[in-house]
């Protein structure tokens, strides 16, 4: 089965598509466009085509076997560490819940830790309708095999429809293992999640290309259909207490003796680092000029309660640790504010933070790709404009 | 040591430029290059290689171009390259990939070490790393910015694990499966001594044929159990830039802090 499709009818030979293709995949041939063996059927092209000549072929063989229509129910992996709940897993427990609403179906929560029950809890205040509870010493710091062995028992007897796993490390970690083992569908880094209305399918989008183009994915033919979300992009539901919901405790799949694996130690970061569930992060660039740079950058951020992030040329320099790097070869963020310090804004960095609410440009040079995607821009030394900024934030939010 | 190491080749995104007007992507003449975060792959699995002795063997899964990107890595120094290339892997989501690099493995035989990046910059899904150790039976430690300790003897890894609130030092058995960060390791450059071996190398392109156990069902576009049906622009961001211009830094400074408070964000 070719994986593009060429309506030789509408094809006018323009030759855009051609341009389009990441991959040198298309060619023209006698006015005609041509594919060949370098296509990835990744769809890039799909937008480039203005007579809507290019298509990636749908039907596909139907799973036979165990029917489909017998997984139902919506379940969220609700992400804890050292007790507490991570907020990806709160931002899922509320779109869940919409997707089970959608659905007529109920919510599962999953949670896995040691002394864990007030997780459990919350995750019903949260919106989960039943919550599987796993209780024990051998889960309290996550690691893959009891983890997913653990869930991969709890798939094969409840068959879950929907399976969602925040995009974190842990989720992403745990996700792919998952749905490798049980032979289904797994899309990544979510920023879109929807119910097809005529055929109930989940609808799963996510940016590829560095957020060039959006994709939406369907698993048709597999269950649960799983996917991962990234962070901060559904809504923070609101706790409700009085909701009431089923709590059941589950025993761990492995026993001790069975994970190979052990946690010796864990190096907490500051807050500051933790860029994926900062509302604010204020980032520096080529311009901080240095470590010591960095500090201004550091008392902005202490004042609004961010984040410190960095551009790659910065980390790349040794002015700041990797765990700071934003962008394609760092981490993606989408905070409320994000203010970019020094950063000229390559392409890489913008595709990590350009999906970010409020974007605040410093820069000296006025022709910086960076103004490209802000809302608000200061052509100015950093090293004055931030300090001034910081002083103002100061005053304003009476700190 | 026996090191596996995986990698893709992937469009060079240094060359894509965005289209203003479509806001789709343009680019100029077409180059590849393996994945970043595979290249800190190759090199870590080289130093193992330098510091334990043994081989180290690297796999790619992808059209017959990707031929070049093994070469590239045979320049660094690795060993031995093996390429997967058939119409019938064509179209693989990181299911279909994962079981297709699980059993070429199976069919390399025995290791110690299977190394990969954390992703690759093209489709950013890094779910093929983990998707592969459960292929394989094996344990996975993504994220790893630093191997602490390697005991070949006595088959004990302890590695560091770089995840959002900082950083985990793990211990496990041998064999596993390592993803790797940008930090661990600075890539070294290829020498002309590899790079003439990789010239005269012959890299054996391995089918679905030459897989033993391959399901026919599983594999490419018909084994993969997501599909895209639909590609579009990403929406573009909302509103004109506010360009703050007062007569001295001073006021720009008051200007801005009211403004962005003024988006009820803090």
């Amino acid at each position: 089965m070719p994986l593009l499709d060429v309506d030789k009818d509408k094809c006018i030979g323009c030759g855009n598509c051609v341009d389009a293709c990441p991959f040198g995949a298309l060619s023209l041939v006698d006015d005609m466009v041509v594919v060949n063996d370098k296509c990835t059927g990744c769809g890039a092209c799909l937008l480039a085509c203005p007579m809507h000549a290019l298509n990636l072929p749908r039907e596909r063989p139907k799973a036979t076997g165990e029917s489909l229509s017998s997984y139902s129910g919506v379940w969220v992996w609700v992400e804890q560490f050292n007790g507490k709940t991570c907020d990806i897993s709160l931002e899922m427990l509320g779109q869940g819940r919409k997707l089970a609403d959608r659905r007529k179906t109920a919510l599962t929560a999953c949670v896995l830790g040691h002394k864990v029950e007030h997780i459990a809890k919350d995750a019903i205040s949260f919106g989960a309708d039943r919550v599987f509870w796993i209780d024990d010493e051998s889960v309290a710091v996550y690691r893959t095999a009891p983890y997913a062995s653990a869930l991969i028992h709890l798939v094969r007897e409840y068959k879950p429809e929907i399976f969602l796993l925040g995009a974190s490390s842990r989720g992403r970690d745990l996700a792919g293992s998952i749905a490798s083992i049980l032979y289904t569908g797994l899309t990544a880094d979510c920023t879109g999640l929807d119910i097809d209305s005529e055929s109930g399918l989940l609808l799963q989008t996510r940016p590829a290309f560095g957020g060039n183009i959006m994709a939406t994915i369907i698993c048709p033919n597999h269950r649960p259909q799983m996917a991962t979300v990234r962070h901060r992009v559904f809504e923070m539901p609101v706790a409700d207490p009085r909701r009431q919901g089923q709590v059941i405790a589950v025993k761990a799949a492995l026993s001790p003796e069975q994970i190979t694996t052990k946690v010796v130690d864990f190096i907490l970061e500051k807050d500051e680092v933790n860029l994926a569930d900062a509302r604010v992060i204020v980032s520096g660039g080529h311009g901080v000029g240095g470590p010591a740079g960095f500090e201004t950058l550091h008392k902005l951020a202490d004042v609004l309660g961010g984040a410190v992030g960095s551009s790659r040329s910065a980390v790349d320099a040794g002015w700041i640790s990797y765990a700071h790097q934003v962008g394609q070869t760092g981490r993606t963020v989408r905070p409320d504010l994000y203010i970019a310090c020094g950063i000229s804004g390559q392409i890489q960095h913008l595709a990590g933070m350009k999906t970010s609410r409020v974007i605040v440009a410093i820069n000296t040079n006025p022709d910086a790709p960076i103004f490209t995607v802000a809302n608000y821009g200061i052509v100015g030394d950093l090293f004055q404009v931030v300090p001034a900024l910081t002083e103002q934030f100061k005053k304003k939010l009476h700190k | 040591m026996k090191i596996i190491v995986c990698i893709k080749q992937v469009p060079g995104i240094t060359d894509v430029k965005i289209n203003p007007e479509t806001n789709t992507l343009i680019r100029e003449g077409v180059s590849s290059i393996i994945n970043p975060f595979d290249v800190y792959a190759i090199e870590e699995g080289l130093r193992l290689k330098d510091k334990f002795g043994g081989k180290v063997t690297v796999i790619s899964l992808g059209p017959p171009q990707s031929i070049k990107a093994l070469k590239e890595a045979v320049g660094m120094g690795a060993d031995e390259a093996i390429q997967l290339s058939d119409r019938a892997f064509a179209g693989s989501d990181s299911w279909a990939t994962s079981y297709t690099l699980a059993l070429a493995i199976k069919k390399i035989g025995n290791f110690d070490i299977i190394l990969c990046g954390k992703q690759a910059i093209d489709g950013d899904t890094g779910q093929v790393g983990p998707g592969l150790a459960s292929q394989l039976g094996i344990t996975q430690l993504t994220y790893v910015f630093k191997i602490i300790r390697l005991d070949p003897e006595a088959g004990a890894i302890t590695v560091e694990r770089l995840l959002e609130e900082g950083r985990e030092i793990v211990e496990a058995r041998l064999p596993v499966l390592l993803t790797v960060v940008k930090d661990i390791n600075q890539p070294r450059q290829a020498t002309l001594s590899h790079i003439r071996r990789a010239s005269k190398l012959l890299i054996p392109t391995w089918t679905a044929a030459d897989l033993p156990g391959a399901d026919s069902s599983r594999l490419g576009l018909k084994g993969s159990p997501t599909q895209v049906i639909k590609i579009f622009s990403p929406p573009k961001r909302e509103g004109a830039l506010d360009l703050i211009t007062a007569d001295n830094i001073e006021q720009s400074a008051i200007i801005l802090a009211d403004k962005i408070i003024a988006e009820k964000i803090l």
